[in-house]
């Protein structure tokens, strides 16, 4: 009686003070991954803008000023308005009811992590309105293009990105301390679900690294406006000094916006096959491995700042290390399938070409790593296409994959699976057409972030472009797809995957606003 | 340990970050101290402290020493060195000069950045006296004549026959510190 109450009292406020106040993790949540859709589409027209210029050798379109502002704004758009916040928003949505919690651990706190963003991209997006251009030194900011020969918008550049570390740091915190403090009775570490277990050390690389990333934009301010020489060595100091920092930073930064989605995958991979996850144990270890060598690989990309012969063999042995814990990864995925009664609907369609895309986009990095070789490879389209395969069909992907799997049980109704094989297949499709040429035409020697280019390289650059024009168009249909089945999609069951095991599955669809109130009961199998 | 410290909790994690920003900064001394440990990056020391034995007798070993003078975009002054490579015996004392003109139409105060390649070979090339060691005013038009004063140490590697000495201009008229330490 009591609880059949409280629910009705302690409902949604209603109106739009319900998203600005909402302290419910369900609600930022939701929050967090329209914003990361519509960041989706702002950095994808930036896309769109330099796959058109790209589209035909010569300049047609844009200036080569802003199509350098388009480069750096598509990066960091990408990284820390599209993806990040996507994966803060399924870990809002799923770390407490998979682990039995009635919400986070630090839910104020959750509510002002998530309203940072809005003004954060507000402030970065403004730049591109003012005099001098929007920053247009590359989403890696080198010095001194971002100090001495930066525009007068690096200020606000420096600022915003201080806002979303801030944010990313809060949402970090908030992600460990429920997972350490709010389990249901009973649940230990290693009953964690993998998605938990990523996020938890995803969450740990946010706090480690985040904070360097502060330090080294503050450094960058200081170099601009307060007279000091961090990064000129007029004054002592060293650009080279700014790419050690930066990348100590931005390595593990390539892990958080993946891990998360190899949590996904490995919890999609068992539904679709109907089989436990293969080698439980040996998942959790692997990700704890390829999170602390994260650390120390860093100056693999910068290969041809002229390090020393044992500086360059040290990162790339570390560098190849990783391959081995990513194969563990890759390999009980596939084993898990093996023999599985396997069924192919639109997230298991992701999940498996997340699978075999992440591991191309694994093998061109163990290609960059060789460091010879990178000499050859650096700063080609051959790392555009390398990066690009480990970030849109694997993070992107991951996070489709996480949206079709769990929608059901977040809106209650089912998605149209027609209208989802067909976003799949023309998404796969998409990518592929856009980002395998890309391997060719820099092994070739095309450099990136160049407007222009050289004739030999027109056939591929237009494919690229052509597949790029229908990846992203066919996100549209993902929209429609969304809409389309929280306003009239058939109603879901309790459980929408025969396959699906763990606690989120148990709570009612669509799930309430509040759950797990009182503690679930744990039945271990 | 106190409760609120635990890294699971917000204090402690508070705390981390905390420290990895801090953490952030000192990598700007420890890149200095490894960089000085390891002799690598090129970067010479300041004025040789040590005894001048000029008494030792003349080595046999004879090492070439490259000048090159940079200019970039930072300050485009004429720049050049007096003598593109000396031959010298390792312990023997060597001048020479770069010589610079002011071609802006403004003072400028100058700070020279050495490098030296072979990197290993940065911690043998012992200066006396260099241009490299005070910031460098001139006046509109004004030419002036650098010195340095140099010698190698005997200890240097003997796979090390061919070095190279660079300078680069920096214009550091709107900094108050000096640059050079």
């Amino acid at each position: 009686m009591s609880a059949h109450a409280e629910t009705l009292h302690h409902g949604p406020a209603k109106g739009i003070s319900r998203w600005i106040l909402t302290t419910n993790h369900k609600d930022i949540g939701t929050l967090y991954l329209v914003f990361s859709l519509i960041m989706l589409f702002i950095g994808g027209t930036m896309a769109f803008v330099i796959r058109a210029e790209l589209f035909q050798p010569g300049l047609q379109l844009v200036m080569p000023e802003f199509f350098n502002q388009m480069t750096t704004m598509h990066g960091l758009i990408m990284i820390f308005g599209a993806v990040m916040p996507a994966f803060v928003g399924l870990a809002n949505w799923q770390v407490p009811l998979m682990i039995g919690a009635p919400d986070m651990a630090l839910p104020r706190l959750n509510n002002f992590s998530f309203w940072i963003l809005p003004f954060a991209f507000t402030m970065l997006l403004s730049t591109l309105f003012m005099p001098g251009g929007a920053p247009d030194f590359g989403w890696t900011f080198y010095a001194p293009l971002s100090t001495t020969y930066a525009p007068p918008s690096v200020t606000f550049f420096v600022f915003a990105v201080h806002m979303m570390g801030i944010s990313s740091i809060l949402g970090a915190i908030n992600v460990i301390v429920t997972i350490f403090n709010m389990r249901a009775p009973g649940m230990k570490m290693m009953d964690l679900p993998l998605f938990v277990w990523s996020w938890l050390i995803t969450a740990f690389l946010l706090i480690a690294v985040m904070p360097v990333l502060a330090a080294v934009v503050t450094m960058v301010l200081m170099d601009v406006h307060f007279g000091t020489s961090f990064f000129s060595a007029g004054g002592g100091g060293d650009p080279v000094l700014f790419q050690h920092v930066f990348w100590f930073f931005a390595h593990p930064e390539v892990y958080i916006m993946v891990l998360p989605a190899f949590g996904v995958i490995s919890e999609i991979i068992p539904t679709f096959s109907r089989k436990p996850l293969f080698g439980y144990r040996a998942m959790v270890l692997a990700t704890i491995a390829i999170a602390f060598l994260s650390f120390i690989v860093w100056a693999h990309h910068m290969f041809t700042v002229g390090m020393p012969l044992t500086g360059e063999l040290f990162f790339m042995y570390t560098t190849m290390l990783i391959a081995v814990p990513t194969g563990v990864k890759v390999f009980n995925w596939i084993s898990t399938m093996f023999r599985g009664a396997m069924t192919f609907e639109t997230p298991m369609l992701f999940a498996i070409a997340f699978i075999v895309l992440f591991t191309i986009g694994g093998l061109s990095g163990l290609m960059l790593a060789i460091a010879p070789a990178d000499f050859q490879y650096h700063d080609t389209y051959f790392v555009v296409a390398h990066f690009h395969y480990v970030l849109v069909p694997g993070s992107v992907f991951g996070i489709i994959a996480a949206v079709y799997y769990w929608l059901p049980k977040w809106s209650g109704n089912m998605y149209d699976e027609k209208l989802g094989q067909w976003h799949f297949w023309l998404s796969f499709i998409g990518v592929n057409l856009t980002f395998f040429p890309m391997h060719f035409v820099g092994l070739a020697g095309m450099p990136r972030r160049i407007p222009d280019y050289a004739l030999q390289f027109a056939d591929f650059n237009m494919l690229t472009s052509l597949g790029a024009f229908l990846f992203g168009t066919t996100q549209l249909l993902f929209v429609y797809i969304l809409v389309k089945t929280v306003r009239s999609g058939k109603p879901a069951e309790q459980l929408p995957w025969e396959g699906a095991r763990g606690l989120e599955w148990s709570v009612p669809t669509p799930a309430p606003y509040h759950t797990f109130t009182t503690p679930p009961e744990l039945n271990k199998e | 340990m106190k409760s609120w410290l635990k890294p699971s909790s917000p204090g402690g994690l508070v705390l981390i970050v905390v420290l990895m920003f801090g953490f952030g900064f000192a990598l700007v001394p420890l890149y200095d101290v490894f960089c000085e440990v390891t002799g690598l990056n090129g970067k010479t020391k300041g004025a040789y402290q040590g005894q001048i034995n000029a008494q030792a007798a003349p080595s046999e070993r004879t090492i070439t020493v490259q000048f090159i003078a940079n200019r970039n975009d930072n300050l485009s002054w004429d720049f050049v060195a007096e003598e593109e490579e000396i031959k010298l015996s390792v312990g023997e004392r060597k001048q020479t000069h770069f010589s610079v003109n002011n071609t802006y139409d403004k003072a400028v105060v100058a700070q020279a950045i050495p490098s030296v390649s072979p990197p290993q070979a940065a911690d043998y090339l012992n200066k006396i006296e260099c241009f490299c060691f005070q910031r460098q005013p001139l006046e509109a038009g004004e030419a002036k004549q650098f010195p340095l004063v140099f010698f190698i140490d005997p200890a240097l590697p003997e796979d090390i026959s061919k070095l190279t000495l660079s300078y680069t201009l920096f214009d550091i008229s709107d900094r108050n510190s000096n640059g050079e330490d």
